[in-house]
């Protein structure tokens, strides 16, 4: 097998998709979690500057996922193809939100009736609050298992068997997650009374967090079979949790000190380290099978070839400086507080 | 109804649906990069104008555009998984080169586009212009390639067998570079200027129409009329270019497109007709051997006819991908004539004139776009029984583990929304012309000259 500074392709591979992922989850994350906060927000104009705090940002944001799907495609086309057909139903409708929130942004503030903007703002509200829920039902889903059968063939799927108890709980957990990211990131971007308002309402963010957070761990240690073996096996990734745990506690820390900017990044790093860690738990399972770990997905057995895997790092090391680069001037043109102009949403 | 079909109505549906807003994308953004580049050049305010104002119009149908462009991501593994699994390898690369090189570009410097007018320079904002239009080009070639593949696999291997078996590849540039893939990035670059050029050309057509925003309507209806015909005119070698490719690669789509049957004799052109499959015979107009005439430049010469290929590897609805195949080139010709005839009064200076002229220009918007449509249906449903030319059938695709009470349901429901979303476009497009490009003051003549 290939190698690129000792280390596999389908793990080098692994850790671009998950590095996607995470970026997906930080930046889609303030931007979901910013609309999950919608309906607390009382007056017009309020609403108005929330949506176009992410106004610039969200459609470069959303490139993350595509990036990410097609990563995952590429990569690992059993795992695109069995995750999703598997994941029918919540996918769909995780699409279909998608697209639901897109006309919200783009149709809410384009007419001045009361009815209008009001029927927009519940369906804004919706369907950001249910696309967070759902990436963490996801997620749940994946970490428990799949009937899967030899060949990768799938069974199971009645209608709604993806929502069960722990895919719930961890949809909650994202939920929460988002909507602290995304109050704070509003935080840096409003003034005022919204931003006294947006104040109070991360405290409660961060308190559904620590919640739901406490909760899904207590029942993924205590109810999921094997979860800390490999923790056990690698006694210094225990610095996973940890890292965790610190971020956790610092960033209602920087919030009382009113140090936004840090407090965002230390809830991106939240994000990414509980991703870091699922993604070590996992490794290199990818979608484990409930019936016989032999039938499980994993990164060698779901890989495209040595060839395209290499030619994949390739377009990567060439695109991702450029998609830097693209990323930083967007961000450093838009940097500040939001201020309204004729083209604006 | 069973899965294989509800996931081929679907997919159908979504695609087709999709295919409304990219192609007007693309085409909006080379014209509008134009006023934006004209107004930096000379700066005059009516370009300034008409940048802005088509501009508004290009933020609607990208975002659309992209909305939908996400669900054809995914919708491969929902509903095409045995088909992801296969092409994963080859596809997936495209998919991923599409992702960072394109979409990254485009979406990134959408924001700057769209809110960036008064934070950053002119000459920046124009960057950021031609940085989302070359995105939108980019997409097209590696969403093109990765459907040529489809159509003409090339530099791959088989591995593996029965549910296990995938292609490979084995050399990228000549999976790039696929024996259709040039022809038909092409071909469909330019149906999508003609779509973003025609709209442009009927909203001004029907300012002249109404006698407002005169002036400025008359500088972008001619700087859309060179771009209609050139592309038109041009149109047609990328078209014959592709249909020779057609005749080579996929003999058995060339035969249905013209509705020829017989193994081996000279075919027919036809300019309109209707084929009937069970005896084997097309009625209407065409010129005899013409077929034979443009594939090899001889009226005698023998084409490959359907009944050449065993009965489960030719497309079961010939007359209909016939008849798509033939309004798309009506259509063509139509636009030809069209912008021709436009062009020569412009020459003797009466182009605006006539006022049925005009008429056309205002409806002429869904040509274009029916060409798109019933090109890109010629192309897919010639291609059937395969989903992979030569190796995977679309019956063998599918994902088996979904039922088809699942598809019902996102059928439905994608039913529902994009009905929507389609509602609110015309709604709000037709909104935005109306209001018009600026606010009109008593004379509009008069408001351009203190602009």
């Amino acid at each position: 097998m290939e190698t690129f500074l000792g280390i596999d392709y389908p793990t080098l591979w692994y850790l671009v998709v998950g590095l996607l992922f995470s970026g997906y989850a930080i930046l889609e994350g303030f931007d979901y979690g910013a609309g999950a906060w919608h309906l607390f927000l009382r007056k017009d104009l309020s609403r108005r500057i929330a949506i176009n705090a992410i106004g610039p940002l969200w459609d470069a944001n959303q490139v993350w996922l595509i990036i990410g799907g097609g990563a995952l495609f590429a990569g690992f086309p059993v795992m695109y193809a069995t995750m999703l057909s598997a994941m029918y139903i919540p996918f769909m409708l995780f699409l279909m939100l998608l697209v639901l929130r897109s006309a919200a942004i783009k149709f809410r503030s384009s007419e001045k009736m009361k009815w209008w903007r009001k029927t927009w703002d519940i369906i804004y509200f919706v369907s950001n609050t249910l696309i967070a829920f759902l990436l963490g039902v996801v997620l749940g889903n994946v970490l428990q298992g799949f009937e899967i059968h030899e060949d990768f063939v799938y069974k199971g799927g009645v209608f709604f068997s993806f929502l069960n108890t722990y895919s719930l709980m961890v949809g909650c957990t994202t939920l929460s997650i988002f909507m602290t990211q995304g109050a704070i990131f509003l935080l840096l971007k409003t003034e005022g009374k919204l931003h006294e308002r947006l104040s109070f309402l991360l405290r409660k963010g961060m308190i559904f967090f620590i919640i739901s957070f406490a909760i899904t761990s207590l029942y993924t240690l205590t109810f999921l079979h094997g979860v800390t073996d490999k923790f056990k096996e690698n006694p210094v990734f225990f610095i996973l949790p940890i890292l965790a745990f610190l971020a956790i506690a610092n960033v209602p820390r920087l919030v009382s000190k009113k140090k936004y900017s840090f407090a965002l990044i230390f809830s991106s790093l939240i994000m990414a380290f509980l991703l870091m860690l699922v993604a070590f738990q996992l490794y290199p399972v990818l979608l484990p099978s409930t019936i016989n770990p032999g039938y499980s997905v994993t990164i060698y057995n779901a890989a495209s070839s040595q060839k395209s895997l290499g030619i994949m790092l390739t377009i990567v090391a060439i695109g991702a400086p450029l998609l830097a680069f693209y990323f930083f001037f967007l961000y450093k043109t838009f940097n500040g507080k939001v201020k309204l102009d004729d083209t604006s949403y | 109804m069973d899965t294989e079909i509800l996931a081929r109505i679907q997919f159908a549906f979504t695609v087709a649906f999709h295919y409304i807003y990219p192609p007007l994308s693309i085409g909006i953004g080379l014209i509008m990069a134009i006023f934006e580049g004209l107004y930096l050049k000379t700066g005059k305010k009516e370009y300034e104008i008409l940048t802005r104002f088509w501009l508004k119009i290009f933020a609607i149908t990208f975002g659309i555009g992209v909305a939908t462009g996400i669900i054809m991501e995914f919708e491969f593994g929902t509903n095409w998984s045995v088909y992801s699994k296969y092409v994963g390898d080859i596809f997936g690369s495209a998919l991923a080169a599409e992702g960072l090189f394109a979409f990254g570009l485009e979406s990134t410097f959408l924001g700057i586009l769209l809110f960036g007018w008064n934070r950053v320079s002119p000459k920046v904002h124009f960057i950021s212009t031609i940085g989302v239009f070359f995105g939108s080009m980019f997409s097209a070639v590696w969403i093109v390639v990765a459907n040529s593949w489809q159509q003409t696999p090339a530099g791959y291997h088989i591995v593996g067998e029965g549910l296990e078996a995938r292609a490979e590849v084995t050399d990228f540039w000549a999976m790039l570079f696929n024996p259709s893939s040039v022809d038909r990035i092409i071909h469909v670059w330019q149906g999508a200027f003609l779509a973003g050029a025609f709209l442009i050309l009927s909203v001004h057509a029907y300012y002249l129409l109404k006698g407002r925003y005169v002036t400025i309507s008359k500088k972008a209806f001619k700087i859309a009329l060179v771009v209609a015909t050139v592309i038109s005119l041009t149109q047609l070698i990328s078209g014959h270019s592709s249909a020779d490719g057609v005749a080579v690669n996929q003999p058995a789509k060339l035969a249905a497109m013209e509705g020829h049957y017989n193994k081996s004799s000279a075919a027919d052109l036809y300019l309109m007709g209707w084929v009937n499959n069970d005896t084997q015979e097309v009625t209407g107009i065409g010129i005899p051997g013409g077929l034979s005439f443009l594939v090899h430049q001889d009226f005698n010469e023998p084409i490959i006819g359907l009944n050449a290929f065993p009965n489960d590897e030719i497309p079961t609805q010939v007359n209909a991908v016939f008849q798509l195949y033939h309004i798309m080139i009506f259509i063509g010709m139509f636009l030809i004539g069209l912008t021709l005839y436009a062009t020569y009064l412009w020459l003797r200076s009466k182009l605006f004139e006539k006022k049925w002229l005009l008429k056309i220009f205002a409806f002429s918007v869904l040509l274009p776009q029916i060409a798109n449509q019933v090109g890109w249906f010629t192309a897919e449903m010639g291609r059937q029984p395969w989903v992979v030319y030569g190796h995977l059938k679309t019956n063998e695709a599918f994902s088996q583990e979904v039922s088809s009470n699942q598809i019902l349901f996102s059928l439905i429901l994608f039913f529902v929304i994009y009905s929507i979303l389609f509602l609110l476009f015309m709604y709000s497009l037709n909104k935005k012309i109306k209001h018009g490009p600026y606010e009109e003051a008593e004379n509009p003549e008069e408001f351009l000259k203190y602009t």
